[in-house]
């Protein structure tokens, strides 16, 4: 048993949902008690979708416990199926048919209908949301092109033509899947290179069907699409693409790794750093303040890693933190945390995730709508930058993270919560002044120093309360709080909490200035 | 009764299960944890019921079953006390915790009575665990609060002190001018249930009035009888003749001379309804239809059609218990049609023929219909809003003439036409 406040991921039929909903003449059965049925704010509210996704619940009771479930599931298939009309249908059970073990799937397939039934087998009570995901896709995947294993196929050199490839994972309520998609096919259009199914987003079981006359599949989000990929490598020898786009180095990787899968030339433009803004937005003497900025990363696995990259090579800012909440992407998080220095950090608890970024300080939190409220919290700057996500984080404009566009947003989206360049040193200069008020942060204002007094104040309360240290408790002289206050804000819970420390083991009952100055030295040292 | 018509419709349904009401106890009793015995679909349900996420550290949890859970009930059973202890251990200040069953533990059978008892004596005196479901096989959206003061009823202490006792979570602010207005009646003893702290509950006796707030407190309202309480019979609070009558249910029972009451209400009658004015001109002739979700659809229904001039389509409700609707059904225009539970799809179709400028509906179905041209207001909106009461009548009649408002100010079109 587990105890969870919030969770980052639903339960594996949500995910399944995501798929469902993201294609086209596609309906899912799904085996679930009423409430379940919450999961169509998610799409509506979340999304601002116009449509309610293509899933029937079969909403069964307790008093139909005793009786039988079976046919209640097969009542509910008929009627969807023949008013929805689909292509193909998914069939499947959330945590608690699983439990009544009506094999809502097998029911269905035994019911006659002329159209493929995919039926899901998703464990609910070990896996979860994007884990349901990748799965659904697979199993559709599988169950429409399970005939076509082992032809052969002419390449595009042999066929004259251009080159084409799938690209493959974006789905509805991943984090901006719909304007990714149009920024790589853009990119993909400009080095002559055609896009034959995009899936699962706006794609039918017959657009799958069409899926092998791709030479190449490109990976765009692996938590979706890489058992997809791997098993359309295995069974119809169509290889697959590993980098994902996402920042200006990653998007130079990716057009490099997929002109070679696709037997083509490089063109020399790809090495070029102007194809996106950020590379000179960085360069920018106004991006000087930017220099050594520490910053906390946490999200799903694929943006996790992007940002790292990102804010390490692209931006150069220090990472303090880095870690992700999908296990299933930990093999690929903890490398990169190793070679930024870091441990990763992989939990599923939001409340480890903020203890976290206490403990290291950031100046930037990048993470999801959890890390936003935390951020909120210690009163330090944050982006969104991975699902879960508010619905402010799905915006009415163009703006995707991949490609070269891409890097431009994260560029605007990361550097946007922090103060620019010339106006932290105008702040910094002119913070005497009576129109200022301490942590004033001109059009941030609600980021300021207030937010991070009532940190200050948690963590003195959560110190004098734990008994073991409440005796030896330094006192802050009036000198020690004013030295303090002209500490940036958004350092000075941790240089409090290490004055704090420092005085305690090196026994001195009072806090003043030099006590801080020797503190600072310490731990420098 | 009226000349309503009462149908029954079965089918797939679309509303939530009781853990939603989580979402308002939560606030009302912050001295009190809610901790679902459940699935990571129940932990997604409230989150993203509440809004997701809008507290830092919430007052509810989920405790999430895991295979090895599911394998070994006893097990469970020690789990879900290391659970709790460690929770109780985060959370020194919580003094009421009640374990909320869920379809899940329903299924597999975990016996949340029996843990609670457990805990109770190991934990005496720190605080007190109590048990309810707010399962989706067994209950809706707002029956989840029925569960909750249902469990608090047996620690209730016995009085013999005549009070007006007041059930139903409400805001405070109207809360406090409910009190108020009972006060200057001379009604002197009103308590509510459920209290503001939960450690703080009213006692109760036969001379315990009990005025329901809400319609959806069946099994609270039957155990309170239990108790030897009366229940005044009445329709609800909502709207200038629901709060009317409400309030002079409970002074009729008091023995409070008319021409008191009516010196005392009848001044904020007339002002209730000069403010309900431009509203009703917005609303007067418009057809409303509303889908079940929260059990206010008869009391909203009645308000709207009587005071407001809407056009009552169609009312669905989740189930209909008759006693405690029947002072509600009276009131309705004749004619019209109650369904009791629903068919989403074929309740959606009877929507889209009838066309109507206004639905009442599920956080879900809210943006679909939109999409296709029909202004909706969120169920949801009704358990957190301040409603209640005669003062409130504008406000609530204000959260029906907005998405009209809206969609006339969206669609100039429909300005000309007129
Ligand atoms: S319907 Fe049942 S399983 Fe679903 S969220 Fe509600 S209690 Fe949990
Ligand atoms: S606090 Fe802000 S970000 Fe959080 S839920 Fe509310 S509106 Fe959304």
């Amino acid at each position: 048993m587990e105890l969870t406040l919030w969770t980052y991921e639903g339960p594996p039929h949500i995910g399944a949902m995501r798929i469902a909903t993201s294609m086209k003449k596609l309906h899912y059965v799904l085996h679930a008690p009423q409430g379940d049925t919450y999961a169509d704010l998610l799409f509506t509210m979340i999304e601002r979708r116009g449509s309610r996704p293509p899933v029937t619940y079969t909403t069964f009771q307790a008093r139909d416990l005793g009786g039988d479930t079976a046919e209640l599931v097969k009542g509910h298939i008929k009627e969807a199926v023949d008013r929805f009309n689909p292509e193909a249908l998914l069939v499947g059970e959330s945590c608690t048919a699983e439990l009544i073990q009506d094999q809502p799937g097998s029911l269905a397939k035994g019911m006659g209908f002329d159209i493929p039934i995919v039926s899901l087998e998703l464990p609910a009570y070990s896996k979860k949301e994007n884990w349901g995901g990748s799965e659904t896709f697979y199993q559709i995947v599988r169950n429409l092109l399970k005939d076509h294993s082992g032809e052969s196929k002419e390449t595009w050199q042999e066929e004259k033509r251009r080159p084409r490839v799938n690209l493959l994972g974006p789905t509805l309520l991943g984090f901006r899947c719909r304007d990714d998609i149009l920024e790589i096919q853009k990119l993909l259009g400009q080095h002559g290179i055609d896009v034959n199914v995009v899936a699962p987003l706006g794609a039918s079981p017959a657009d799958i069907m069409r899926m092998p006359d791709a030479d190449v599949n490109v990976c765009l989000y692996p938590e979706i699409a890489e058992s997809t990929c791997i098993w359309l490598e295995r069974n119809l020898n169509i290889p697959f693409t590993k980098t994902v786009p996402l920042g200006v180095g990653a998007t130079q990787d990716f057009l490099r790794e997929l002109h070679e899968v696709l037997g083509m030339e490089i063109p020399k433009s790809v090495n070029e750093s102007n194809n996106s803004k950020l590379t000179w937005y960085s360069n920018s003497v106004d991006s000087n303040y930017l220099t050594g900025k520490r910053v906390f990363i946490f999200g799903d696995g694929t943006h996790a890693l992007a940002a790292a990259r990102i804010a390490n090579e692209e931006l150069g800012f220090k990472v303090v933190g880095l870690g992700t909440y999908s296990r299933e992407m930990a093999r690929k998080v903890r490398p990169a945390a190793k070679a930024l220095g870091l441990e990763a950090l992989i939990t599923n608890d939001y409340l480890e995730v903020e203890e976290a970024i206490k403990e290291t300080s950031p100046e930037l939190v990048l993470g999801t709508q959890m890390e936003r409220h935390s951020a909120k919290r210690l009163g330090i700057p944050c982006a969104v930058i991975s699902t879960p996500m508010h619905v402010q984080d799905v915006p009415a404009r163009y703006s995707p993270q991949m490609g070269w566009e891409g890097a431009n947003v994260i560029f605007d989206d990361w550097v946007h919560p922090l103060m620019m360049g010339l106006e932290e040193h105008l702040i910094g200069m002119f913070k005497h002044d009576f129109e200022f008020v301490d942590g004033h942060q001109s059009h941030l204002g609600h980021l300021g120093g207030k937010g991070n007094q009532n940190v200050n104040q948690e963590v003195k309360t959560k110190i004098s309360s734990d008994a073991t240290t409440s005796n030896a408790d330094p006192i802050w002289t009036h000198e020690g709080e004013r030295e303090l206050s002209k500490i940036p804000f958004f350092v000075r819970g941790k240089v409090r909490r290490n004055t704090e420390n420092y005085a305690r083991q090196a026994g001195c009952r009072e806090i003043n200035e030099e006590t801080l100055y020797d503190a600072k030295a310490h731990y420098k040292a | 009764m009226s000349g309503a018509t009462l149908l029954k419709e079965s089918g797939p349904r679309e509303v939530f299960c009781g853990l939603t009401s989580i979402v308002w106890l939560h606030r009302r009793m912050p001295d009190a944890f809610f901790l679902v015995v459940g699935s990571r679909t129940c932990a997604h349900l409230i989150q993203s019921a509440a809004g997701v996420m809008i507290f830092a550290e919430p007052r509810f949890g989920t405790a999430i079953l895991e295979e090895r859970d599911l394998a070994g009930l006893a097990d469970a059973h020690d789990e879900l006390n290391r659970v709790v202890k460690n929770l109780l251990a985060r959370r020194p200040e919580i003094k009421t915790l009640f374990l909320v069953g869920s379809c899940p533990s329903e299924v597999i059978k975990i016996d949340l009575s029996r843990v609670a008892e457990n805990l109770n004596i190991e934990l005496k005196g720190q605080v007190t665990v109590l048990n309810y479901s707010g399962s989706g096989i067994e209950t809706t959206f707002t029956q989840g609060e029925d569960g909750a003061l249902k469990a608090l009823i047996p620690l209730m202490p016995k009085s013999n002190q005549k009070k007006l006792l007041l059930v139903g979570t409400l805001a405070n602010a109207v809360e406090d001018r409910l009190i108020s207005i009972f006060n200057r009646l001379g009604i002197d003893n009103v308590e509510s249930f459920p209290p503001r702290q939960s450690t703080e509950l009213p006692s109760i006796g036969p001379d315990t009035k009990v005025l329901l707030t809400q319609p959806y407190l069946t099994d609270t309202a039957r155990e309170l009888k239990n108790k030897g309480a009366e229940i005044i019979e009445a329709p609800f609070p909502l709207g200038v003749t629901g709060s009317t009558l409400w309030i002079q249910a409970a002074a009729n029972s008091f023995g409070i001379e008319k021409i008191l009451v009516d010196s005392i209400l009848n001044p904020l009658i007339s002002r209730a309804k000069q403010a309900l004015l431009p509203h009703v001109e917005k609303l007067s002739g418009k057809k409303l239809f509303l889908l079940p979700e929260s059990q206010l659809e008869i009391p909203l229904a009645r308000f709207l059609s009587n005071e407001c001039g809407m056009k009552i389509v169609e009312i669905g409700t989740p189930y209909l218990n008759r006693d405690l609707m029947k002072a509600e059904i009276d009131l309705l225009p004749p004619d019209c049609r109650i369904v009791e539970g629903q068919h989403v799809e074929k309740q959606l179709d009877r929507v889209r023929d009838s066309s109507p400028d206004l639905v009442v509906c599920g956080m879900g179905l809210a943006n679909p219909l939109e999409a296709e041209g029909i202004s909706t207001k969120w169920s949801i909106e009704m358990v957190f809003s301040p409603i209640h009461g005669i003062d409130q009548a504008s406000d609530l009649a204000e959260l029906f003439s907005r998405p009209l408002r809206r969609h006339d100010i969206l669609n100039p079109k429909t300005l000309t036409s007129n």
